[in-house]
């Protein structure tokens, strides 16, 4: 009973601090901000008084295991299901931001305006989405290859809950106009003040279950994820180091400025990339595609080395981010060779896990999440070509500013990861619902198939549209003058446009078959229909007839 | 354990021994074309940071065999694209502007550069195809209706000294007056009728004609042909700045808009500023240069040059 008055107490002090806030804020973005952490406080002191246990609860919604003899999933479950959520959002707003490019009348000015809505769209699907599936599958895998429950259970939660709460604070900020303009660095600095506090919890959760594991060494995969734990807080405290203008508002100014700003950002936007994108993702890709294959892991030797050269080279790429800037010569070059010579480091991890097939390429053909697994590591190593090839300063010249970036973060991100999220997921699910299988392998199918074609048709548009871009800004007369105006471009690429909607929303449409696939099969129900595998075969109707002989050629 | 349980089936390969959740690791060696693939690109990364500026020491970087530098490499396009065009530039600043006409090949350079310059400069505001934007009062430079004159002469100085520009002295500068509390609001209507009626949109009335004669002749001229002297815009064609309704005239009346182009004498040099006069020119509304009045040259000589000056257009 103390215990939970001295916890309501907090949540009231919390409130009052955030009443304060919100009260002497100076804008009025800030003061909604203290108003949703106010009204979180509310919640969660109401929630304490009628002495309702939330953790009680979750375990009867998500049916918990009960007892020490099982993993503590919980979290895992909360993060797929907030994976699917954000994932959804996130895809959404992406639609409506290639619509708005294509028809510049969706501007919904102030709030839907582009220059809002977009990083909605970019931290939605990177840090919700994605930051949510790293989130679950890193608890769900380091608990199993280390064959212990979470250390500091409770502290776990916390990270859970603390994440969504920067996420809608991100958010929300977004589309009132809070931003301190660094690129995926968007939140100001109350809100990465507290994704600090949650990134240190986190790691401190993650580090914790390691010491107290039960097996002799440690999985690559939690390499991977340890690496992508460490370097995201590094990153994210040196590139968001500001003074607020006042400890009651949202406005902030950065540390640095003019180009060592430039370059500190993109050393952050590069390795945000190199190490929550490809570090983390190779992390899952390393439990789930060798669980789901039932193969063992192709080269252990492979994944050390190019653990170490992946960490090692990722970390100087990037000022290839500011080739032809105020940057000096010396560091764009040095951006360029290690990123080059990230080539085959970064093509370790395809090789790691498209081999762990060997033995098991069959099931690329029955199993559609395999397919899936597959699909995502050539998307890996495409984009991972496509990523040295473009810091060339040769080919950035005409690469840089132009839609083709876009469409090679798209490669990147819907192929590699948005499909091995995916794919994680879909073996999750029944394993942390404890359902026999899926409600849908075939829907597991046309999602396969339709994030396919979505890519295809967005990446192939982006290509054109870029390179076409490139060429037009660059085109110079015989007469010595540039033959095309800015507008010029833009009318030529609309029809790209459309077609990069239109990838858009088959991608957006296979993510909604899979929010349903996952909704049914979380409900318990099984989808009656024709198993995915083999044709059947019977030998003896595989046989001519050779009871009415052919008549012979005549002499 | 036998040798069978450390040996792989399907790949042949022996396990490394670990085993996590059930899965083990291959001790598969690197593959060959992996690893001299990876080699290859450090040997190339080696020589490209000796060509090439690269390593930071004390005071600069090295700065590579080549001798290479971004901003010289840029600095000879530059020049490079600058001598390409420094024989037509000098041609041109040398011509007097009225006289350009007089070698085809040199205006249509001229109208060339300034056509690349104008959809560097003026599209944000006159559009990609200079017809203005009538909803925002830019106006329209295809049409042959001239707020400030539409001969090379005035379209240059137009684009030199801008209109209503604090950035110089000399700029086209003229103010209507606001007559928001002067007149009543059937006064107004009165008088937007009799404006409408210049053009054949509306009738006249006695009393908008009254107060048009009192109030806007004086700039607009009695028939509503505007002065481009003191820039008063034409009211007796179909060409609106600020749009042909009822509402849109009335609210001209009541609090005149005044639109403001920026003078480009500190941005673009004369021969840039001379080529966009020439292109606005070419666009269909250029006209004649207007025969400046001078008292002392006689009637005869002053109808002579008349003639001359229509004879160049």
């Amino acid at each position: 009973m103390e215990s939970t008055l001295g916890r309501a107490g907090i949540w009231a002090v919390v409130l009052l601090l955030a009443i304060a806030g919100a009260v002497g804020a100076q804008d009025s973005g800030f003061a909604i901000h203290m108003g949703i952490i106010g009204a979180v406080a509310v919640l969660l002191a109401v929630m304490t008084l009628v002495r309702f246990d939330p953790l009680a609860k979750a375990q009867t919604f998500f049916k918990m295991p009960p007892g020490p003899a099982r993993y503590d999933d919980d979290v895992v479950r909360w993060g797929v299901i907030a994976t699917m959520f954000w994932g959804l959002a996130g895809l959404l707003a992406g639609l409506f931001i290639a619509l708005q490019l294509a028809f510049p009348v969706l501007n919904l000015e102030p709030y839907l305006s582009f220059g809002r809505v977009r990083p909605l769209h970019t931290s939605a699907v990177i840090f919700a989405f994605g930051g949510n599936a790293l989130l679950a599958t890193s608890f769900y895998v380091v608990q199993r290859t280390c064959r212990t429950q979470l250390a500091l259970p409770s502290l776990a939660r916390f990270v859970f809950w603390g994440y969504q709460l920067f996420i809608v604070l991100a958010a929300t900020g977004y589309l009132l106009g809070i931003t301190q303009s660094k690129e995926y660095a968007e939140p100001e600095w109350y809100v990465d003040l507290w994704l600090t506090i949650v990134w240190v919890a986190y790691l401190v959760v993650f580090v914790a279950t390691l010491l107290k594991r039960n097996e002799p060494h440690i999985y690559v995969a939690n390499w991977f994820y340890l690496a992508f734990i460490v370097t995201v807080a590094m990153l994210h405290v040196v590139n968001n180091l500001a003074v607020p203008v006042s400890f009651l508002g949202s406005r902030s100014y950065g540390a640095f400025a003019g180009v060592q700003d430039a370059l500190t950002q993109w050393w952050y936007g590069h390795n945000a990339v190199g190490f929550f994108l490809t570090a983390g993702f190779l992390a899952m890709m390393y439990y789930f595609v060798p669980k789901q294959a039932n193969r063992p892991v192709y080269s252990y030797r492979l994944s050390i080395i190019h653990f170490w050269s992946l960490i090692f080279l990722y970390i100087w790429a990037g000022p290839h981010h500011l080739h032809y800037t105020a940057l000096p010569d010396w560091a764009q070059t040095l951006g360029m060779v290690f990123s080059i010579m990230l080539w085959m480091p970064s093509w370790g991890g395809m090789i790691n896990g498209l081999m762990t097939l060997n033995g098991a390429w069959d099931k690329v053909r029955t199993d559609p999440i395999i397919r899936m697994m597959v699909m995502a590591l050539a998307f890996y190593g495409m984009s991972t070509f496509e990523g040295p090839m473009l810091s060339i300063k040769a080919v950035n010249s005409l690469s840089h500013y132009t839609d083709w970036t876009i469409g090679h973060v798209h490669s990147g991100a819907l192929g590699w990861n948005g499909m091995i999220t995916f794919a994680c997921v879909y073996f999750l699910v029944p394993k942390l619902w404890g359902r026999e299988r899926l409600y849908s392998l075939r829907m597991i199918n046309w999602h396969f198939w339709l994030a396919t074609l979505g890519i295809v048709f967005y990446a192939a548009s982006m290509w054109v549209a870029g390179i076409t871009q490139g060429l037009m800004w660059r085109e110079y007369g015989s007469d010595g003058y540039l033959v095309n105006s800015f507008i010029d471009t833009v009318v030529a690429l609309h029809p790209m446009y459309l077609m990069r909607a239109f990838g858009g929303l088959l991608y957006l449409a296979g993510a909604v078959i899979m929010a349903y696939n996952v909704w049914m099969t979380i409900a318990g129900r099984v989808r009656t229909e024709a198993p995915m595998g083999d044709m059947s075969y019977d030998e003896e109707a595989d046989r001519p007839i050779v009871s009415n002989p052919q008549a012979q050629p005549a002499e | 354990m036998s040798d069978k349980l450390h040996i792989d089936e399907p790949t042949g390969t022996e396990f490394v021994g670990h085993e996590w959740d059930g899965i083990q690791e291959l001790n598969t060696p690197l593959p060959r074309w992996w690893l001299w693939t990876f080699y290859a690109t450090v040997v190339w990364a080696i020589g490209y940071v000796v060509l090439y500026p690269a390593w930071p020491l004390v005071s600069q970087a090295t700065e590579g065999t080549l001798g290479w530098s971004s901003r010289g490499d840029l600095a000879q396009e530059m020049s490079a694209a600058e001598e390409a065009r420094a024989a037509t530039f000098e041609r041109i600043a040398a011509t007097d502007i009225t006289d350009l006409a007089d070698d085809p090949a040199l205006l249509n350079q001229a109208i060339a550069g300034g056509a690349s310059a104008f959809k560097q400069h003026c599209v944000q505001c006159h559009g990609a195809g200079a017809a203005g934007y009538e909803e925002y009062g830019y106006p329209n430079l295809n049409d042959d209706d001239w707020l400030w004159g539409g001969s090379l002469n005035d379209i240059e100085y137009t684009l030199t000294h801008g209109i209503r520009w604090e950035g110089s002295r000399e700029t086209r500068l003229a103010f209507m007056p606001a007559f928001e509390g002067i007149f009543s609001s059937a006064e107004v209507d009165a008088l937007a009728g009799h404006v409408l009626s210049f053009s054949g949109g509306s009738q006249s009335s006695t009393r908008g004609a009254e107060l048009y004669e009192l109030n806007c002749a004086a700039c607009h001229q009695p028939s509503g042909e505007g002065d481009r002297m003191q820039g008063a815009p034409a009211l007796n064609d179909a060409i609106w700045l600020y749009g042909d309704s009822r509402a849109n005239i009335r609210q001209q009346i009541l609090a005149p808009r005044h639109g403001a182009m920026p003078g480009w004498s500190d941005k673009l040099d004369p021969v840039t500023i001379r080529m966009l006069a020439v292109y606005v020119h070419s666009r269909g509304g250029g006209e004649a240069e207007a025969i400046p009045e001078e008292p002392q040259i006689s009637d005869e000589v002053a109808a002579a040059s008349t003639e001359e000056g229509n004879g160049n257009s």
